[in-house]
Order: C-alpha cells, then structure tokens, then sequence
C-alpha cells in the first residue's frame, strides 16, 4: 500500500435547477484519485464544473444520490460543511470570504489555529499562541507579524489573501482547495501570494487542489494538471506528461479528448 | 445643585438598569449582526416572571435568576425559528414579539403586577448588607450587577468559544470553513442576549415596584439608541472598552430622557423622540457618503 489515496471521488454528479428548462448539469459522473502529496492544477473554461468541484469536496452541497466523497479511507458524503473542516483548508477567490474583516490579524488567527477542533471556554489567543502566529506570518516578509492588533478590513487585497493563505494551512489540513485564489490580485500581488501557496505546499507537505483560470500557470505549477470540460475530467496529467508541456499542447490534448473546437478566447488570451 | 445630582444619579442608575438590555441588544444587533426584535417581548417577560415568583414568595435574586432563564428561552425560540425554520431574522423576532404578549399576558393574569411592600433584590441586598434603601443604594446593587455581567461577558467572548460567536456575525462562510457550526454560535448568542434583556426587565421591575404587560415596548430602539450613542462618543476598540461603551452610552441615552422630561416633555412624546434620535444617528453617516459621492449599497429588505 505504498499509494494510498488521500481522497476519492466516486460517480460524483451535480445538477442545478433539476427539472427545469434552465438545468444544469454542473458535474457529470465525475472519478477523480487524489494520492498524498499530489498538487493538482485543475483548468478549464467558465461553467466547466472547477468551483462545483471544489464545493462538493468541501461539502458546501452534497453531489446528487450514488456518488460517494472518502478521505483517508473515510466515507464523509453527507459529513456537513463545517464537519469537512477537520480535513480540508480552503483559500476563495475573493479575499473578504476567507478572512474577518473586523476582526484582529490575531483573531482571525486564532480562529484559524482551531479548525475542526473542539472549541473551549479558554482563552482564544495567549503568548504562545501569538508567537506561533508570528512565526507562521514571518516567511511571508508583509511585516503582518508585528501588526497582529490591526483590523483585517485595513490590509489590502493581497495582504488578506496571504493571511488567507497561512490561516488555511495553519493547522496543516489534510487537503487544501484552491479557488483562482490570485485571480482577483494585480500581477505583482498575485506573484508574490503564488510564490507563498509553493513555499507553503512544499514545506508541509499538503496535499492541494487549485483551481486556474490560466493555463501557463497551470502547466508551471504543481505535480499534476487535471482539464475539466462540461463537468467531467478531460484531461489528467502527471508530472513527466507536464514536464515538457505547452500551451499549445494543451489545446490539441483538448481538441483531441473533447472532439470540440477549442472556443474559450479568455483561456488563451490569459496565458500571461 | 440638589436637582443635578438627583437628575444625575438617578440617570445613573437608569443607565446602569438598562445598559444589560442595551448590551444584549449589542449583542444580537453589533455582534452576530442578527436583527432580533424579540426584545421588547423579553424584557416584559423577564420583569413578568421576576414579579409573579416575589409575589408566590420566592427569593427574588433566584426569581432573577429565573427571569434570565425565561429571557434565554425566548431567545432560543427566536434563533431556532431562523436557524432550523430558515425564518428571516426579522420576522422571527417579530413572531416571538407578538407571541410573548399573550405569554406575559398568561404569566401576569392580567395587565400589570404591583410589587409595592414586596421583598426586591433591592430590599434583600439592604437586608444583607444592613444599608437602608435610597437611590444611591440602587446604584450600589446594579452596579454591582453590572459589574458581574461586565466581567461575565468580558471574559466570555474572549474565549475561544465566544470569538466563534464574533466571527460569525463578521463572516459566516469563513466560520464554518474553519469547522464552527455557526447555527450554534448564533443560537448561543441570540439566546444570550435576550437572558440580559431578560434581567433588564426584571430589575427595571424590581426597581419601579410594578410589572407592566407595555414595559418592553419600544426597548429594541432604546438599545439601538444607546449603542449609536455609546460607539459615536467613544469609538471604543476591544471587547472590554465597547461594552463600557454600551452601558455609557446607555446612561447618556437616559440623562437626556431625565434632563427632557424635567423641563416638561410630556411623557408619552418619549418614545417619538427616541425613534427620531436613532433614525439621526442612522442618517449621518449615509448623508455624509452622500456628500462624498460615495457608492451606497441599496437597503436591505429583510
């Protein structure tokens, strides 16, 4: 049993609006193996079925009847959101979801030390705890170390996604989600948080999902690149099929698996 | 020189009695940022059961304790209508309103409970202490309460249970990703807060010597008014300084009630110049976005 499975995906299906003219058929019979230490991008075009994805893992919904969600050997479909929490650290697209904003950098912290834990009648925050906080904050070299009295709402974009980033992992989740966490930040901003999501990833060994809207970030990042398209898996690569890879590959892997015309410009035009 | 120092004193203990409604109306308003107009109903309960316990001859402080208890089931009411029901907050608290006033109704047999000549927290800390009674002696006791509650709650949401119940009111989705299961926190912090509004009424009962089934009235806007008045004059940071600032706040709301009615607002015009204040307090920062030319979100329905 050298390769046991982090988490399994089984017959995982989604439809929304089910009987209506305007259903959608978010996922489709989805079988995805994540094994321990996989770093998976996961790319495709709008309503390809990423974010559904990633909210099935989280548990925000559960997949229609027949599919099955496990982790470590564990069957957690009908485990609730915040019971999911235990296993899985989750970084938004939008910096406000994943942060408090009136709330202290410690605070937040503090929330986040605690993830699918029992809570106490403790005190949430002490002096050990703020010197774990400052040293989890340190490597990102933003100085939010010695700002743990500031309100969230006064950092910037990037500055919340950051803490985002370290408040997911803080407490070393068994799986970390991913959703176009960058995607809202300026270039530079969304260099830098990137650089910390592979310092993170690498250091503790966490085994992450992430979800790009950009296909040379997905091809330079991460251990394994999964193409959604229609809400099933198209394309599934390891790490020596994306060693060499390119862009343009990628589009005639596309073509080829999916038989389509290659149509999403905003895809290709994002390859910055 | 005589009539400052009743009039202050007198706002003092008011401010006191009525800075636990206005901390429990913090709470579910500021807090979880969940609009519980069950309020005006819980404190009516409150002074009802406190009253009608004094009155089968129970000690009054376990008939406050009582009374906290039946705030605190109203308020489990109210928060499981939302969580469980996925009733509007709004109209749960309305709905709980509305039902309590037959409840007191029921609890009082009647309209109204006179506690003249009864034993008071008031009467029984004097008893114990061997202190005679007088307005600076009522002070004494709520501030003592007060303090209890301060210390209370100062301590509590300081947990790591009680930063749960913050965070919630900041950001739910955030919450649950980190495992709270936030139906919980909000149940625990409505439930909460309506035990303080709870004791309000039952010490504001104690204090007055009568129980009345229109007592509660208005209360969700005093609150509001109080912690408007007590976050704009001293724009406090951190648990402990905000609930200074409510309880504060609360004593300004009823120097200016006191200072009005002496120089000969008629009563019932009362409530009409509370309304007016917090609809002001409400107005400014909105005409001062305006002026700006700032964006403003549209007004929320429910």
């Amino acid at each position: 049993m050298e390769n046991k499975k982090l988490l399994e995906l089984k017959g995982i299906s989604k439809y929304f609006s089910r009987g209506e003219i305007e259903e959608i058929k978010a996922l489709d019979n989805v079988y995805l193996d994540v094994y321990p230490e996989d770093y998976i991008t996961v790319i495709g075009s709008n309503g390809a079925g990423k974010t559904t994805l990633l909210n099935i893992i989280a548990g925000v919904f559960p997949p229609e009847p027949g599919g099955k969600i496990i982790i470590n050997g564990k069957d957690i479909t009908r485990l609730s959101e915040y019971r999911r929490a235990y296993y899985v650290g989750r970084v938004y697209q939008d910096p406000r979801v994943g942060t408090a904003a009136k709330m202290t950098i410690e605070e937040n912290m503090a929330m986040a030390l605690l993830r699918g834990q029992k809570r106490s009648l403790g005190f949430a925050s002490n002096s050990h705890r703020r010197e774990l906080f400052r040293n989890a904050l340190e490597p990102l070299g933003l100085n939010l170390e010695n700002r743990l009295n500031a309100l969230v709402g006064t950092l910037s974009g990037g500055q919340r996604q950051a803490l985002a980033l370290v408040m997911a992992t803080l407490s070393k989740p068994s799986l970390l989600l991913l959703d176009e966490h960058v995607a809202t930040l300026d270039p530079n901003t969304a260099q830098i948080v990137l650089d910390l999501t592979e310092m993170v990833v690498k250091n503790d060994k966490i085994t992450t999902i992430m979800i790009t809207h950009n296909m040379e970030m997905a091809i330079r990042h991460g251990s394994r690149l999964i193409m959604m398209h229609k809400g099933g898996i198209l394309v599934d690569l390891n790490r020596e099929q994306k060693a060499n890879l390119t862009v343009s590959d990628l589009i005639e892997a596309f073509k080829r698996a999916s038989g389509d015309e290659f149509d999403d410009d905003s895809v290709l035009l994002r390859s910055d | 020189m005589d009539v400052l120092s009743s009039i202050l004193s007198f706002s003092i203990y008011e401010g006191l009695v009525f800075g636990f409604a206005a901390t429990g109306v913090y709470i579910t308003f500021r807090v979880l940022g969940f609009p519980d107009l069950s309020v005006d109903g819980s404190f009516t309960l409150g002074a009802a059961v406190s009253a009608v316990l004094i009155i089968a001859g129970i000690n009054p402080f376990v008939a406050t304790l009582a009374a906290i208890a039946a705030g605190i089931s109203a308020g489990l009411v109210t928060s499981l209508l939302n969580t469980k029901l996925r009733i509007p907050a709004l109209l749960a608290g309305i709905l709980v309103m509305v039902g309590l006033w037959s409840v007191n109704l029921r609890i009082m047999s009647g309209a109204n409970i006179s506690l003249l000549r009864e034993a008071t927290i008031f009467t029984k800390a004097s008893e114990y202490l061997g202190i005679g009674t007088g307005t600076h002696f009522s002070i004494l006791v709520a501030g003592i309460l007060a303090l209890i509650v301060f210390f209370a709650l100062n301590w509590f949401l300081r947990t790591e249970i009680g930063l749960a119940l913050r965070a919630t009111g900041d950001n739910e989705q955030m919450v649950r990703g980190f495992g709270v299961n936030t139906d919980m926190t909000l149940i625990l912090g409505v439930s909460l807060a309506n035990g303080l509004v709870a004791l309000s009424g039952s010490v504001v009962a104690q204090g007055q010597g009568f129980a009345d089934i229109g007592m509660g009235i208005g209360m969700i806007v005093m609150g509001l008014a109080s912690v408007i008045i007590g976050e704009t004059l001293f724009q406090p940071k951190g648990v402990a300084r905000l609930l200074i600032a409510v309880i504060a706040g609360a004593f300004v709301y009823r120097l200016v009630i006191v200072v009005a009615l002496r120089l000969g607002m008629a009563p019932g015009d009362l409530k009409l110049v509370t309304a007016v204040l917090v609809i002001m307090a409400l107005a400014v920062p909105f005409i001062r976005k305006k002026m700006r030319s700032e964006w403003i979100p549209p007004a929320t329905r429910w």
